[in-house]
C-alpha cells in the first residue's frame, strides 16, 4: 500500500513535468484564434509608424485584431528564420523580398499574393513599380512592398566641414584627400557602426557601382564563376582598404552597433564628418540630434563619382521598400485579417503622412503635394528623385543573395574592413558560395 | 514498518531512489537526449532552417572537418577555457579563503562579492558594450585616453575582454564554491599546525589547498565545461568578433546554423561540441582519482 502511495505521488510529481514540456512545443506562437500576429523591427522613429498603423486597423476593425511584437534589427534577421522553419511564423511576416524571400517562397512558407493582386490591382497601381522586383519570386508577387524607400545617402555635418574650411567631396579622390585633413583636426573623416557588418557592405555596394556598373554585382547574384575575382571588383575592394588604411573611419568602428545609433551619435556630435547610412538616418538625425536637422546643419549627398569609373551616378543602392508576407501556415481566418491589413491598413493616409514627416518617401504613388509641404520637402525631394530616377537601384546584397551567401559576405567584408584579408582573398571566399 | 528497524532502512531507499530521479531523469531526457538524437540525425541531411530536410550523407561533415573556421574555432574555445581557468581559480581560492573566515565585515563583502552572479549575461554584456565604447564610454566620460580603446575591435583586446568580463562574471560563483570547501575543513588541522608552528601562508599551502583537491576538480570542470557553452555574452558582447576572433565552436555553431541557414553542418559542430565536453568532463574526473568519495583526512 505504502509502495503504491509513493507510485502515485511519484507520477503526480513527473506530471507537471510532462506537462511542461509538451508545452514548449507550441504555446507562444501562432494558430490563436481571433487575430493575425505581425512581428517588425523596433527602433524610434519608425516604430511608432509601424505602431500606428496596426492601432488603426485595429480600432477601425473591432471584428478583427492585429497583434504586433518588435524586435531588434539583427536579432529580427535570425529570429524570423527560425520562427518560420519551426512552423511558428507569425502571420505577418516583415522583411526585405529578395534572396530570404526567395528561400521562404521556394521552401512553401509563404503566400502566393499573385492572384490577390490581380484583384486588388487598384492596390497595385498605387505603389512605386520598382518595389514589386524584390517582392517577385520567379514571376509570381510573394510579398506587398510597403513603407519606405530607402537609397544609402552620404550624410556630412556641415558645421564640421565650416570649421575645418573644406568642401563636400565630388569624387573619390576628394574623399580621399578629406581624410587627413580631418584626421589632423582630431574628427573621423566617416562614422561607421562596424560590428553590425551590413554598415561595411553599403561602402562597397557604391564602390562596386561606381567603378564598374551594376554589372559587376549581378554577375555574382546570377552565380556567374569568379564574378567576384573580376578586375574591377579587385580595384573597389583595395579602395575601400585604402581608406582603413588612411584611418579613413572612426578609430573603434569594429566595435560600434548600428542598432545602438552611435554611428548616428558620432555625426550629430561632430565627431565625426560623413556617414554612409541608409535614406531613414534622417529621421534618427532629426529626432536625436538636437538641432542639426533643423537649423539645415545636415548635408546629404549621393555616392559621388570614383575617377575613371564605369557606373552611372544616377545608380543607387539599398531598399526599394520594406515587405510584407503571409504565413503559409497560418489559418484560414488570420490571412483573411492580414489580406484586410494589407488592403485596408496600409500605407494609409496617416501612416504616410507620419512616414514623411520623419522625412521618409513612402513608397505610395501621388504624395508630391504631402512631399513639397513637409518641413523635410527638401531631403524627402532628393530622396523621391534618386529613387525616381535611379537606372539601376541595386537591392542590399545581404538581402539579395541566398541567407547562406550573405553570411559569408557579411563574415568577410569585416574581415576585409580589418585588413585582415587582402582583395583576392575577399573574392577567393566569395566566389566558392555564389559561383557553386 | 516501524517495528523492523533497520531492514526497512535498508530496503525502503532503493524502493523510493528510482522513483526520486524520475522527474530530473525526464527533464534529462526530454532536453538533452531527444535534442541530441535530433541534432545527430540532422548532421546528415542538409537543411536551411526553412524548407524540407533532405537526407545527404556525409556532406556536412566533410563540409565542416575541411573548414579552416573548425579548427580556428576549436583554438578559440580552448583558450578561451584555458585562460579564463587560469585566471578564475586562483582568484576565486584566494576568495572564497577570505570569505570562508567569520568575521562579520567578510560577510558583508561576500554578498558585495555576489553582485555579479545576479545579473543576467545579456545584461552583463550590454553594460560592458556601452562602458568600453570608444567613443562614448568609460575612457572618454572620465576623460582617461588609456581607457578608450578599441577594446571590442581589435582581435587580442576583444579576447581580453572576453575572458575578464567572463571571469568577472563567474569568480562570485566559484569563490562560493571554494567558501563552503574551506568551511568544511576541520579546526583540528590548523590547531595541530599552529601547535607546530606553521604561518598563515603555510597553512595555506600545506592544509587548505591539499584538502580544496576535490573542490578545485568540482570548480574546475564547471568552469571548463561551461566555457564550451559560452554563447549569450559573447553572442552580444562581440558578435564572436571583430572577425572570428572570439568565435568559439558554440556561436561558430549558432551563426552556421541560424545565421546562414546551414544546419547540417551546424548540427556536426553540435555534436562535436558535446564529444568534447563529454571528453573534458571524463578527463576532469580521472583526474580527480579514482574514488571521488574518498576522505582527505587520512593521516590527518
Amino acid at each position: 500500500m505504502a509502495l503504491s502511495r509513493r507510485t502515485l505521488l511519484g507520477l503526480a510529481a513527473s506530471v507537471p513535468v510532462t506537462a511542461a514540456l509538451t508545452a514548449c512545443g507550441g504555446s507562444s506562437g501562432p494558430g490563436r484564434s481571433g487575430g493575425a500576429t505581425y512581428w517588425y523591427l523596433n527602433g524610434q522613429p519608425q516604430e511608432g509608424v509601424r505602431a500606428g498603423a496596426v492601432d488603426a486597423f485595429n480600432k477601425a476593425h473591432p471584428d478583427e485584431r492585429i497583434d504586433d511584437t518588435t524586435f531588434q534589427n539583427d536579432a529580427y534577421k535570425t529570429k524570423i528564420k527560425t520562427a518560420i522553419g519551426a512552423g511558428q511564423a507569425p502571420t505577418v511576416i516583415w522583411g526585405w523580398g529578395g534572396g530570404t524571400l526567395r528561400a521562404y517562397a521556394e521552401a512553401g512558407q509563404v503566400e502566393d499574393l499573385t492572384s490577390w493582386f490581380d484583384e486588388h490591382s487598384d492596390l497595385k497601381r498605387g505603389l512605386f513599380p520598382s518595389s514589386f522586383g524584390a517582392a517577385t519570386v520567379d514571376g509570381k508577387i510573394y510579398a506587398m512592398p510597403c513603407e519606405t524607400v530607402q537609397p544609402i545617402i552620404l550624410y556630412y555635418n556641415r558645421k564640421v566641414f565650416d570649421q575645418a574650411r573644406v568642401e563636400p567631396p565630388e569624387s573619390w579622390d576628394d574623399i580621399m584627400a578629406l581624410v587627413p585633413k580631418f584626421n589632423a583636426k582630431g574628427i573621423a573623416p566617416f562614422a561607421l557602426g562596424g560590428q553590425s557588418r551590413w554598415t561595411n557592405m553599403m561602402w562597397l555596394e557604391f564602390l562596386f557601382d561606381r567603378i564598374g556598373g551594376p554589372e559587376v554585382f549581378q554577375a555574382a547574384i546570377e552565380g556567374e564563376k569568379n564574378a567576384w575575382s573580376h578586375p574591377d571588383a579587385i580595384t573597389a575592394l583595395t579602395k575601400l582598404q585604402d581608406l582603413v588604411k588612411a584611418d579613413g573611419f572612426v578609430k573603434g568602428f569594429s566595435s560600434i552597433t548600428a542598432d545602438s545609433h552611435a554611428d548616428q551619435a558620432l555625426l550629430y556630435t561632430g565627431r565625426a564628418a560623413m556617414m554612409l547610412h541608409g535614406a531613414w538616418s534622417y529621421g534618427i538625425q532629426q529626432a536625436d540630434g538636437g538641432d542639426l536637422v533643423s537649423s539645415g546643419s545636415l548635408g546629404y549627398m549621393t555616392f559621388p563619382p570614383v575617377e575613371g569609373g564605369k557606373g552611372d551616378q544616377s545608380d543607387t543602392v539599398g531598399n526599394p521598400a520594406q515587405y510584407l508576407s503571409i504565413s503559409s501556415k497560418a489559418g484560414a481566418e488570420e490571412k483573411k485579417v492580414a489580406k484586410d491589413f494589407f488592403a485596408t491598413g496600409v500605407l494609409q493616409e496617416e501612416e504616410v503622412r507620419k512616414w514623411i514627416g520623419n522625412g521618409s518617401v513612402p513608397i505610395r504613388l501621388g504624395t508630391e503635394k504631402l512631399l513639397a509641404a513637409s518641413e523635410n520637402a527638401d531631403f524627402l525631394q532628393f530622396t523621391y528623385d534618386i529613387a525616381s530616377k535611379a537606372k539601376v537601384f541595386v537591392q542590399s546584397w545581404d538581402q539579395a543573395l541566398s541567407p547562406t551567401a550573405a553570411e559569408t559576405l557579411l563574415d568577410n567584408i569585416v574581415k576585409l574592413f580589418q585588413l585582415s584579408i587582402p582583395p583576392q582573398q575577399f573574392a577567393r571566399n566569395l566566389n566558392a558560395v555564389t559561383g557553386a | 514498518m516501524s517495528s523492523l528497524i533497520g531492514l526497512p532502512r535498508r530496503r525502503e531507499p532503493r524502493s523510493i531512489l528510482p522513483w526520486l530521479a524520475a522527474p530530473a531523469l525526464l527533464v534529462f531526457v526530454g532536453f538533452a537526449v531527444v535534442p541530441l538524437v535530433g541534432v545527430f540525425a540532422l548532421s546528415f541531411t542538409t537543411w536551411d532552417g526553412i524548407g524540407a530536410i533532405r537526407p545527404s550523407g556525409l556532406t556536412s561533415w566533410r563540409a565542416v572537418l575541411t573548414d579552416p573556421g573548425l579548427p580556428h574555432a576549436l583554438w578559440v574555445t580552448f583558450l578561451v577555457m584555458a585562460v579564463s581557468w587560469v585566471v578564475q581559480t586562483p582568484l576565486s581560492i584566494l576568495l572564497g579563503t577570505f570569505l570562508a573566515g567569520r568575521q562579520r565585515y567578510r560577510a558583508v563583502l561576500g554578498v558585495v562579492y555576489f553582485v555579479p552572479l545576479m545579473l543576467s549575461s545579456a545584461a552583463i554584456a550590454i553594460a560592458y558594450e556601452a562602458l568600453l565604447d570608444p567613443n562614448f564610454g568609460l575612457g572618454a566620460g572620465l576623460g582617461i585616453q588609456t581607457l578608450s580603446q578599441d577594446w571590442l575591435g581589435r582581435p587580442g583586446l576583444a579576447f581580453g575582454v572576453v575572458v575578464f568580463v567572463v571571469s568577472w562574471q563567474f569568480i562570485p560563483f566559484h569563490s562560493l564554491i571554494y567558501q563552503g570547501g574551506v568551511q568544511q575543513i576541520p579546526k583540528s588541522l590548523y590547531e595541530a599546525a599552529q601547535l607546530d608552528g606553521a604561518g598563515r601562508i603555510r597553512q595555506f599551502f600545506g592544509i587548505t589547498l591539499p584538502q580544496l583537491k576535490h573542490t578545485v576538480i568540482t570548480s574546475s570542470t564547471l568552469m571548463v565545461v561551461g566555457s564550451l557553452t559560452f554563447f549569450d555574452l559573447i553572442f552580444v558582447l562581440t558578435e564572436g568578433g571583430p572577425g572570428d576572433a572570439t568565435r568559439v565552436l558554440a556561436l561558430d555553431m549558432y551563426k552556421r546554423g541560424f545565421q546562414a541557414g546551414l544546419m547540417g553542418p551546424a548540427s556536426a559542430i553540435a555534436v562535436i561540441l558535446v564529444l568534447v565536453g563529454l571528453a573534458l568532463a571524463l578527463l576532469l574526473r580521472r583526474l580527480g582519482g579514482r574514488d571521488a568519495g574518498a576522505s582527505q583526512l587520512e593521516g590527518a
